[in-house]
């Protein structure tokens, strides 16, 4: 294969065997490279001593996109990174501007928004774990966290009319009402996923070989962690607490109470076990929530014509994946000047070196799995 | 020329059974092979809330004759790179080594191509993992990195755990004294025991490894999809990787075959010998009585015309195989001839169970990695599978000195097994105490 002129990695290495090294290029058409992720491995034997990823591959120019859009037509574009968390992405775009705007969203937009991106990280985490078991051999959660994702997106279905791509949030509020039974169907689902979540873990928490093939694989130390901004679950796992809806709370997540999970050891089983518990805390922050809608309006007084003062802000949420931060640049016209984008899975992507190295081959992609990247907004 | 006539003559006439026997393998086989595909594409759907094929055919019954169609007329791609020769060799030696194997096992006592060879159960054994050269072949032919790492893999775990699989065979051949597959089922039959109950041991390990050796999940690590694509069928597509997949079925049919034999009793009913289960040997017709009446049950509730019309035809089927499992019961002299279906069935009905179990593990478990399989085979099923061969042979001396037979063995085999366990788990034990977690964390060297 000609793949060593791509890129070089780095001088000849100690093999244990003085064998030659194997360049293995992995992706971008890969089972599990989770999209169109290409992962460069020097390998001795099956162990890995050197990687690269290379990435580009789904590139789309979204922040060029946003310079020639004005504020309300670039929204349904954010929603195209991290596509299985679209409604995470477009409560941050939202949020950005309307801080950009010196406008705030009603309270009972804020409560809407809340359940729907808490339900969005229920469902993004299902589709993690899914994938994330099927790296590691285990064929069949797959389809129970489909069989859940699939209720939540019937609900988004029914809330916005759309399943993947929502733009279910508009700057200054929302521009659907809660459906009537929004309340009844996200507690019948929040009921039965308790159940459910306890098929997963008997599936895999305590099994030998999902321990076998998590445990201490893939260890990022808190420190390093920091170091390159790994953030979210990948961050916590580590140790560190920091959640966005905690430290600078945004919605309404100062209104409810929950617990931010944290790992001690920063392996791949951590980064499971957090998942599960902010899957399991997020189903509580939505219980909270229903309980009490305000009434009022929906959406602030924001003119049709989007107009921000000259200036620039930058928000950032709890993405599903981490910390998502829209960086915007406004010089008073309808078109931002600039929208740079912080997308978590990009700066999580950069762990997967140190991560890897050492490893197996079939532990690299459980590494790759555990990082919970979407290329789309890794590329973006 | 009358010679040559003569000597064919008396070559068919000697060898005519064996022969409809092997054209019944190579042209059955295949089919056989599609619908456990079927069946275990069901069972998993089963597993899973889906429904799993559905659309060609009723219940995607005719989903396997599809699957070959499509195959046989797929594209022949061979690889520019490739070795031509050995990557059209390669599959040809997989599929071939597997139904060769397949001419050793018996079905029944009337059932089998190479009758009463004496070498039978290490004839299957060896001829079975003579396939291994198909798949290093493949993969090193197909000059691809994912190939070659799937077959190196897959050579490395089949040395490893043959040998396992072998120590556990020899616990079983300890009993029957003969290598002889009539003579093996006929020993259970005089114990009036399964060896597989003698020895649960030996019967556990075999069955591990033979997962590991047929590289069906959680061991099927040369072509785990998510790691190497498809390890070193990656580059096979077709007809090609369509005889791969049939080899690999067969092999599943032929571990499953040595294990019904050797352990769970051959073609013999539960116990065998005891007289108050005697009904047992009704319960073949009675099964498919059951089945047909639950065909015919739910024929007025399919939707369609012709998935009635097929439902009818099922239960009128399963009422044929009734009648002729039931014969004897009004014709008492068919008894002998009828002794091999009920044989048959029994067989095959083992068989399938041990199938089931292997694709039960499939949808459950995760995949080891491969320092983890090897240590698995190595650190523990290896001093198992010997430990037990030792106290197995002490147990059965033991149990000569007292004239134990039969069910009264247990007596000295079941402590014996329980040893070789202990033993086993404390070699395990004292390893892993004295290597701590090499496998999971980085090695100095690269850091």
């Amino acid at each position: 294969m000609a793949n060593d002129t791509i890129t070089d990695l780095g001088e000849k290495q100690k093999t244990l065997l003085g064998a030659d090294e194997l360049i293995l290029n992995m992706g971008p058409q890969h089972p599990s490279t989770h999209g169109v992720l290409r992962v460069k491995l020097k390998l001795d034997g099956e162990r890995v001593i050197g990687s690269e990823c290379m990435i580009g591959y789904l590139h789309r120019g979204v922040e060029k996109i946003a310079e020639h859009r004005t504020y309300q037509q670039f929204a349904p574009y954010v929603d195209r990174m991290d596509y299985v968390a679209a409604v995470s992405n477009g409560l941050g775009y939202c949020e950005a501007i309307e801080k950009l705007l010196m406008v705030e969203a009603p309270p009972r937009a804020r409560v809407i928004r809340t359940i729907l991106t808490e339900l969005q990280r229920i469902a993004s985490h299902l589709l993690w774990l899914g994938t994330h078991a099927l790296d590691i051999g285990a064929l069949t959660p797959l389809f129970y966290c489909f069989r859940e994702r699939e209720e939540i997106l019937k609900i988004f279905e029914k809330y916005c009319g759309a399943r993947l791509t929502t733009h279910a949030f508009r700057i200054g509020g929302l521009q659907y009402e809660a459906y009537d039974t929004l309340e009844k169907d996200v507690e019948r689902f929040c009921k039965a996923f308790d159940s459910r979540t306890k098929d997963y873990e008997e599936l895999l928490t305590q099994n030998r070989i999902w321990l076998g093939r998590t445990k201490g694989i893939g260890i990022l130390k808190a420190e390093d962690a920091i170091a390159i901004g790994a953030t979210g679950p990948v961050l916590r796992a580590s140790g560190v607490k920091w959640d966005i809806r905690k430290a600078m709370p945004y919605a309404a997540y100062d209104q409810y109470k929950f617990e931010i999970p944290v790992g001690t050891t920063g392996d791949t089983y951590d980064r499971y076990l957090v998942r599960m518990e902010e899957m399991r805390q997020s189903r509580l922050i939505c219980l909270q929530a229903i309980e009490n809608i305000p009434s009022g309006p929906i959406m602030a007084k924001v003119g049709k014509v989007l107009k921000p003062p000259p200036g620039e802000v930058y928000h950032a949420i709890e993405a599903p994946k981490g910390e998502l931060g829209y960086y915007v640049i406004s010089d008073g016209t309808v078109q931002p000047y600039r929208v740079r984008i912080r997308p978590p899975s990009f700066v999580n992507l950069q762990a997967f070196d140190q991560m890897a190295r050492g490893h197996l081959v079939a532990d690299v992609v459980a590494i790759i799995g555990t990082l919970d990247i979407v290329l789309g907004e890794v590329d973006r | 020329m009358q010679g040559v006539i003569q000597a064919t003559m008396d070559f068919v006439k000697q060898y005519w059974a064996p022969l409809v026997c092997s054209l019944a393998i190579v042209a059955i086989l295949p089919l056989v092979a599609g619908y456990i595909v079927l069946v275990e594409r069901k069972i998993m759907a089963d597993m899973q809330a889906r429904l799993g094929p559905m659309r060609v055919g009723p219940h995607g019954l005719l989903q396997p004759i599809a699957d070959a169609v499509k195959l046989l007329i797929k594209e022949d791609i061979i690889p520019d790179e490739a070795d031509k020769l050995v990557f059209w060799l390669a599959p040809v030696l997989s599929v071939a080594a597997a139904l060769l194997a397949m001419a050793g096992l018996a079905i029944g006592p009337a059932f089998q191509i190479a009758k009463d060879i004496n070498i039978g159960i290490l004839f299957v054994v060896g001829v079975s993992a003579l396939g291994i050269f198909g798949i290093v072949l493949g993969g090193w032919a197909s000059n691809s990195h994912y190939s070659l790492i799937g077959a190196l893999r897959s050579s490395a775990q089949l040395v490893s755990y043959e040998t396992a699989a072998g120590m556990a065979l020899v616990c079983g051949l300890l009993f029957a004294g003969s290598l002889n597959i009539t003579s093996i089922v006929q020993a259970q039959y005089d114990q009036g025991i399964w060896f597989g109950l003698l020895a649960p041991v030996a019967f556990f390990t075999y069955l591990v490894a033979s997962i590991a050796e047929t590289n069906r999940a959680p061991f099927d690590l040369p072509e785990a999809e998510s790691e190497l694509v498809a390890g070193y069928m990656t580059e096979f597509s077709g007809f090609r990787w369509s005889l791969y997949f049939l080899a690999e079925y067969t092999n599943m049919i032929v571990v499953a075959s040595v294990a019904t034999t050797l352990f769970l009793g051959g073609w013999l009913r539960p116990f065998p010998r005891t007289t108050w289960l005697n009904f047992l040997d009704f319960l073949p017709p009675l099964a498919m009585i059951g089945v047909a009446a639950y065909c015919f049950m739910r024929t007025p509730k399919q939707p369609a015309r012709v998935q009635q019309m097929f439902m009818l035809a099922v239960a009128g089927l399963c009422l044929a195989v009734a009648l002729v499992l039931a014969a004897p019961l009004v014709v008492p002299a068919v008894k002998p001839f009828h002794d091999g279906i009920l044989g048959a069935f029994w067989f095959i009905l083992k068989v399938s169970l041990y199938i089931y179990f292997f694709m039960w593990l499939r949808f459950t478990l995760p995949r080891y990695r491969f320092d983890q399989l090897m240590r698995l085979g190595w650190h523990f099923l290896i001093p198992l599978s010997i430990i037990n061969v030792l106290v197995i042979g002490i147990a059965m001396i033991v149990g000569q000195y007292f004239n134990l037979t039969g069910g009264a063995l247990l007596l000295t085999t079941i402590p014996a097994s329980i040893i070789a366990l202990i033993v086993a788990l404390f070699i395990l034990a004292s390893e892993q105490k004295s290597e701590p977690q090499k496998a999971s964390a980085a090695p100095d060297s690269y850091a």
